[in-house]
């Protein structure tokens, strides 16, 4: 290890400036969010008289101990957990049978289609939000959760990345399948999509993340408080800033709400980096 | 196999496998529904209402291009559109630059590298509300960090989401904390494409780091360089929940990109003809944008 730390601590001058660079960047990174946290472990009668308390003892957990008997952040997180996962589950079913289909079925119009699909990937949500709107409000889907998961399964992405996957699995695969007489379906089903699981995985994650993260679409259809998701709750406390609750209250629930996505992070952070950063090439 | 009738019969069947059949068509036609349902029909329907006078339920007369002429005479509306080009220039530099230097230092095995590459994309998984939450926390004045910081050297710190100069800077500072782990992870990966015989061969002609920088890495990179530019640009033009949550546009509509006109026309004042109008015109610039990438990308595959 002490080689290894010596290669980027460095003997050159260049080094060490590129090393204090990176150091500085850190802390710049690291410092709002640890004041955040410091922040939310502070009473809140003590922080009003004395903001600079927040550096030192005591600190406290009532905060999140108010976190979790008051407010509304349960119920929030609930909505965004069956949003998002539902999401997920229902993106990754229908853009695995549409990858299949594109990538190894023949149908009339086919390839119409697929370029029709992939036009859909340059839309931006913004082209389409208002008349989304409209069309949820005459469907009276506005407050509910498939009028919160719909528009999401119409993107573009998952349906672009399977069929990819599928054409690049060989062929031999499944045509010894179907001559065996094997339907379509079940060759689909047992032969062809365990083998996507890296993409599922990967599309599974970037979708959840995207959805989860999501704010302009609840924002506007999710208008009750109960239908809430997390990204909304947490901004419609932001509102009344000093005169709600208090400081550290509101930051013990922003800790609450972030700390699940940062350690499934820390966990999975490979997937991550490379669905985001797949889904950003394309 | 052996038999020769049954292994013809094969080969007969295996032509007939990919030959066109109505029924296959059920396998797209779940998605395509909802895409028709959610995403084609709302396209239109989007153009169609940009050219009516429109409110929630019901829509109007047909007023021809009269809403993107009072578009265009808006004054709310065009400082919207300079708003948005301003924070692009504002970010889009930054977040390529500092995504370069950081993947540039952080490319190798150790351990602390490793450490800090988490560190520096752990941001991007944050959502815009706990992102703002911080930032506002970081300006806030008296109780911010800033405000501690510029403290403790006994000075003032600058009023950043409330002085009409500096609005836009803070929100340019927060998006780049926020987004800057993708451009570094973009170039990260492309680094880590270069074949290393090319920087063995430079060891042994003796060339030195910035040469290697210069000569070397850089040229093999440019394709990347100009996606992350391109990626960001189109990322950033769609600018809306920093602002909303942190200024509200404001000072004086400072702050107000082009989505929060949208989203301030069509879902508070309900003027949905003239929300959906101001919508086509963001979706035809980021649709140049997109172009853009998709002509680099392509030419990225030729090569």
């Amino acid at each position: 290890m002490a080689s290894h730390n010596s290669e980027i601590i460095g003997r050159s001058f260049g080094d060490r400036v590129i090393f204090g660079l990176v150091i500085v960047l850190a802390l710049l990174m690291a410092g709002p969010v640890l004041y955040v946290i410091a922040m939310s472990l502070k009473d809140n009668k003590e922080l009003m008289v004395d903001p600079h308390s927040v550096f030192h003892l005591p600190y406290t957990i009532k905060n999140y101990i108010d976190t979790v008997g008051t407010s509304n952040v349960f119920s929030w997180v609930f909505n965004s957990i069956i949003v998002a996962g539902g999401l997920t589950i229902f993106t990754l079913i229908l853009s695995s049978l549409a990858g299949y289909g594109f990538a190894r079925l023949n149908f009339p119009g086919r390839d119409v289609l697929f370029v029709i699909v992939l036009l859909g990937l340059a839309v931006p949500e913004q082209a389409v939000l208002i008349a989304r709107h409209q069309i949820f409000s005459w469907l009276g889907l506005h407050n509910t959760y498939p009028g919160l998961i719909l528009p999401g399964l119409s993107s573009a992405f998952g349906v672009f990345l399977m069929t990819q996957y599928f054409r690049a699995i060989p062929k031999e695969l499944d045509e010894a399948a179907i001559l065996d007489n094997a339907s379509r379906f079940r060759v689909f089903w047992k032969v062809l999509l365990p083998l996507t699981v890296p993409a599922q995985a990967t599309l599974g994650i970037f979708t959840f993340l995207g959805a989860w993260n999501d704010y302009f679409w609840p924002l506007i259809s999710a208008t009750k408080k109960e239908m809430f998701t997390l990204t909304v709750g947490i901004a419609s406390t932001q509102q009344n800033f000093a005169q709600s609750q208090g400081i550290g209250f509101l930051m013990a629930q922003a800790v609450f709400a972030g700390a699940p996505i940062l350690i499934i992070y820390l966990f999975f952070q490979k997937h991550i980096v490379t669905a985001v950063s797949g889904a950003a090439v394309r | 196999m052996a038999d020769p009738v049954n292994g013809n019969a094969r080969r007969a069947k295996s032509v007939d496998i990919y030959a066109p059949q109505w029924r296959n068509f059920l396998f797209v036609a779940p998605y395509l529904v909802i895409f028709a349902a959610f995403l084609v029909f709302p396209l239109f329907w989007g153009i169609w209402l940009s050219f009516h006078k429109a409110d929630t339920f019901s829509s109007g007369p047909f007023v021809g291009f009269g809403n993107y002429v009072r578009l265009f005479r808006d004054g709310i509306f065009l400082q919207s559109i300079w708003n948005t080009f301003y924070f692009v220039f504002l970010t889009v530099p930054a977040l390529a630059l500092i995504g370069l230097f950081l993947a540039l230092s952080l490319n190798r095995q150790t351990r602390s590298a490793a450490v800090l590459r988490t560190l520096f994309f752990s941001s991007s998984v944050l959502s815009v509300t706990i992102v703002t939450l911080i930032w506002r926390i970081v300006y806030i004045p008296d109780f911010g960090l800033l405000a501690m910081i510029y403290g403790f050297f006994g000075a003032k710190a600058p009023a950043f989401l409330s002085n009409p100069d500096l609005a836009m800077i803070g929100i340019a500072i927060a998006t780049v904390w926020w987004c800057i782990g993708l451009p570094m992870m973009l170039f990260l990966s492309a680094l880590q494409q270069i074949p290393q015989d090319i920087y063995e061969a430079a060891a042994l002609d003796n060339a030195n780091r910035w040469q290697t920088l210069r000569s070397i890495t850089l040229p093999s990179i440019k394709r990347t360089f100009v996606l992350v530019i391109i990626i960001q640009i189109v990322l950033q033009f769609q600018l809306f929940g920093q602002p909303w949550l942190m200024t509200r546009g404001g000072p004086n509509n400072l702050t107000k990109p082009i989505v929060l006109y949208i989203y301030d026309t069509a879902f508070r004042r309900w003027d949905l003809g003239l929300g959906a109008a101001a919508s086509e015109i963001l979706f035809l610039l980021i649709l140049v944008a997109a172009m853009a990438q998709y002509l680099v990308t392509r030419r990225k595959a030729d090569a």
